[in-house]
Formats: C-alpha cells, sequence, structure tokens
C-alpha cells in the first residue's frame, strides 16, 4: 500500500544535491554527513522531482524513456521509501 | 593486495583558532599557527585536487571555521565543482549578514555543536559564555533555510542530562542529532579520569537514547557514537584505514583521520608538497594500515578483522605507544587490561562531581587567536 498519490509534485529536499559523479561513473545522492551511490532508475526517478511536475506525470515521462515496462509499483514503492529518509518532500 | 577506492568526504581543517576550550578537543596537542595556514590559493587547489580525485563531499571545520575571512571563497569553489559543502561550526561567529554570503556561495548545511543543555554546561565544558550565541546560530541558519545538524560530545558530566539535550536540540530546529560520546585521545585523554562515565551512566543514556530515537524517528535522526571504552569490540577506524575519506589540517599536512597527526610514527605528507591524488594513492602514510595484511595477533586470524579492522590507530598509539597493535579496547587485545582499570576506576562515586570539575584541563592557550 503506497502513500504517494498521483495527483502529488514531489521535489528533491532542499538539503539533498543529486549529480553524477564522472570520477565513478555513478549516481550519487548527497546529503549532510552522508553520500549515497543511487542505480541509474532510482536517478533517473529523483531527477524527475521537481515540484512542478505530478507523480502521474512522471510516470508518464518514465513510460517514454521505459516503454517496455510497467514501472508504477516500483516508482511509487521507491518514492514512499524516498520521503521516508527525506530525500524527497511533496509541496 | 589491498582493493583502494577512491574517498568520498574531504575534512578541511582551514585553521585551529577557535573560541572555546573544550575540554575534550579533538584538535592535535600541538596546534597549528595562524601563520602557518594555508593561504586561500592553496586551499582551493586542494578543492581543485579533491574534485579529480573523487571527493564528493566537503567538511569545512577547524578550530572555528568561520574564523577565517576567506570562508565563502572556499565554499564558492567547492559549489562551482559539484562538492556538497558542509559547515561544522560551534556558531560563534555567525551573523545574519555572513549566513547570506555563505548560502549565497551555495553552503548546503551546517552541523552546530552544543555542550550541553544550557549555559552553564557550556561553561563547565568550553569556558565559555557562548551559550546565546549557539542559540542565535541555530535560529540564523534556520532561518537561511539550511539544514541545522546538531551535536554534543557526551560524558561524565552531561550524560545524565541527555533527555534535556536532546530537548534542545529538538527546540533549535535540529533536524539530525549526533550523540558523540567521547572519544579518548589528543586532549581528551589528559581529561579522561574527569570525564569516563560509569558503566551505569552508560546504560541508562542508551536507555534515553533508544527510547528518543524511536519517538522523534520522523523528525530528527539521532545518531549515537559509541562510547567504546563499555563496548566489547573497538569502533572500526573510519570503516578502514585511508578506506573513504581524507583531513587536510591548517597547515596542509593530510591524514586517514582528524586525529592521526598524533601518531608520530607514521610519515605523513602535506599539500605543500605532493598533491592530494598521490597522497592518498602513494604515500607512505596512507599506505601504513591499509588492509588486513599489518596486522597483529589477535586480529588478523579473527573474524571480525573486516569488521572492525583491528580497532582505531590512534587510540592503539595513544595508549600503547605503537599504532600497529590491537586497539586496547577490544576483549581480545593483549593491551585490554588499559582500558578495564580506566573503566573500573570511573565506577567511583558520584559525589566527586565537584572535584571532577574543579581539576579540568581546558584547553589552553588558543593559538594567537584573532577571533
Amino acid at each position: 500500500m503506497n502513500v504517494t498519490e498521483l495527483t502529488e509534485r514531489p521535489r528533491l529536499a532542499s538539503k539533498a544535491m543529486l549529480r553524477h559523479d564522472e570520477v565513478r561513473d555513478a549516481e550519487l545522492l548527497l546529503l549532510p554527513e552522508r553520500v549515497v551511490r543511487l542505480s541509474d532508475s532510482s536517478a533517473a526517478v529523483l531527477r524527475l522531482c521537481d515540484g512542478a511536475r505530478t507523480v502521474g506525470e512522471l510516470l508518464g515521462r518514465l513510460r517514454e524513456d521505459y516503454p517496455s515496462s510497467d514501472l508504477t509499483d516500483d516508482v511509487l514503492g521507491f518514492l514512499d521509501d524516498a520521503r521516508q529518509r527525506g530525500w524527497v518532500v511533496v509541496a | 593486495m589491498t582493493e583502494v577506492n577512491a574517498p568520498y568526504g574531504l575534512l578541511a581543517e582551514v585553521t585551529h583558532r577557535c573560541p572555546l576550550h573544550c575540554v575534550y578537543c579533538s584538535n592535535p596537542l600541538e596546534l597549528q599557527a595562524q601563520q602557518d595556514e594555508l593561504g586561500t590559493d592553496e586551499w582551493l587547489r586542494v578543492l581543485d585536487e579533491a574534485a579529480a580525485l573523487g571527493v564528493a563531499q566537503v567538511h569545512l571545520s577547524g578550530g572555528e571555521p568561520l574564523a577565517r575571512s576567506d570562508l565563502e571563497v572556499m565554499v564558492a569553489r567547492a559549489s562551482q565543482l559539484g562538492l556538497y559543502t558542509n559547515l561544522i561550526t560551534s556558531g560563534l561567529g555567525f551573523t545574519a549578514a555572513r549566513v547570506q554570503r555563505l548560502v549565497a556561495a551555495g553552503l548546503n548545511s551546517v552541523q552546530l555543536s552544543v555542550q550541553g543543555e544550557d549555559a552553564e554546561a557550556t561553561a563547565t565544558v568550553a569556558a565559555s559564555l557562548a551559550f546565546d550565541k549557539k542559540r542565535q546560530a541555530a535560529e540564523l541558519i534556520r532561518e537561511a533555510g539550511l539544514p541545522l545538524n546538531m551535536n554534543v560530545v557526551l560524558h561524565r558530566l552531561n550524560l545524565d542530562r541527555l533527555d534535556a539535550i536532546i530537548d534542545l536540540c529538538v527546540e533549535w530546529g535540529a533536524e539530525r542529532l549526533e550523540l558523540a560520546n567521547t572519544q579518548y585521545y589528543g586532549w581528551a585523554l589528559r581529561n579522561r579520569q574527569q570525564l569516563l562515565p560509569s558503566r551505569a551512566q552508560v546504560i541508562a543514556a542508551e536507555e534515553v537514547y533508544t527510547r528518543r530515537r524511536d519517538e522523534l524517528a520522523d523528525r530528527v535522526e539521532l545518531m549515537w557514537i559509541l562510547p567504546d571504552y563499555h563496548e566489547k569490540f573497538p569502533k572500526p577506524c573510519t570503516g578502514g584505514w585511508a578506506k573513504t575519506g581524507l583531513t587536510v589540517a591548517p597547515d596542509g599536512m593530510v591524514y586517514p583521520c582528524p586525529v592521526a597527526s598524533e601518531i608520530t610514527s607514521v610519515e605523513f605528507s602535506s599539500v605543500r608538497e605532493h598533491d592530494l591524488s598521490w597522497i592518498w594513492w602513494q604515500s607512505p602514510g596512507f599506505n601504513a594500515y591499509r588492509g588486513t595484511d599489518w596486522m597483529p595477533e589477535p586480529c588478523h586470524g579473527c573474524e571480525r578483522r573486516e569488521v572492525d579492522f583491528g580497532g582505531c590507530r590512534c587510540q592503539a598509539f595513544a595508549l600503547t605507544g605503537d599504532a600497529g597493535r590491537t586497539d586496547p579496547v577490544c576483549t581480545y587485545a593483549p593491551d585490554h587490561g588499559l582500558v578495564v582499570a580506566a573503566v573500573e576506576e570511573a565506577e567511583r562515586a558520584e559525589e566527586d562531581r565537584e572535584s571532577d570539575v574543579a581539576s579540568l584541563h581546558y584547553r589552553r592557550p588558543s593559538p594567537r587567536s584573532a577571533l
């Protein structure tokens, strides 16, 4: 059961910074006192969390980029998790 | 052959100058004077080299980093390089204008220290009347929209006040609070007798920590840095010697951790003579205790050898004079008796509090303080 709703507009928490690390060729999420190495797909979701797009729009965008699979459950689950960890906030 | 990866974190100790006189100061016994500090251009080069090496996060620390008027310049460069910047401060020297300049330069977060829950605790530990300035600093940080992280060093004289300390940090708006039990080397080792808590104090405080952690789970993240003298096994160095981060001292010397300068038997290098990449990958100091080949028994044959890495090299050196020995905190260490004796001594009565306070060695003098 997910708490994230399709009409919400998630954005990256202001304390968090998302960047591609060229030295390691990896996606990093930087937080106070912590570095998280993200999978490419997790980074792709977080990049779309700009506070303007709704979750529904975000899913639509991901479907264009990854047409072969239904990502809805995975993405909603990830967004729940990211909210709980304080990476993402909902305005 | 030990596999070595690029470091994620740089602790930039930009100065040893500090307005506080904390009895557990983590800076080395010999402080660097202002005229020996790296200049602005040298720090900017260090940041460039750190980014090229793979560093993703810079912690600007000291001493009190706000004592340097070029801090904004360093933050701006780090920010341009895509590095996450975190300021570790006592809060003294914060003004609204300074916060604005730091935010404009790209500062990402602040970690603010407190010594206890009130002015009296600050005076006892840091010989300072700065408590109200810390409160103001917390307000300024929150008003600027920066995430406020806080830390407090815990010991015999404040461990019983843990609930009140946590209340204070919640009230001030901390998102994360580091509860750091004192680590006994450098200046803190001088005050060990006065600072080392009894077992009953540690057990009671751990209960407070667990209860408040669960209670505050959604609002404030609590971190518990273990009171290692009371543990069965040592703390794992910094996740292994020279494995994830590096420290550049005010004079440009580079260490695997902030206290390793105390290990006088290891040859360390300076950014004034070598670039950071050579120091990380090649230098003798950084390779001295990497991996497990260097380990003596009982570490080398121990199943925990890659869990705690033989413990803290600085503590081994501070207590035994040999950085290559097993951390005496470990139950299996040949030198464990040193720690047992200190812990037993700490079981003395609580009534000694006044004489403990009276006999504290404050960190003085501050080197040519410009604050």
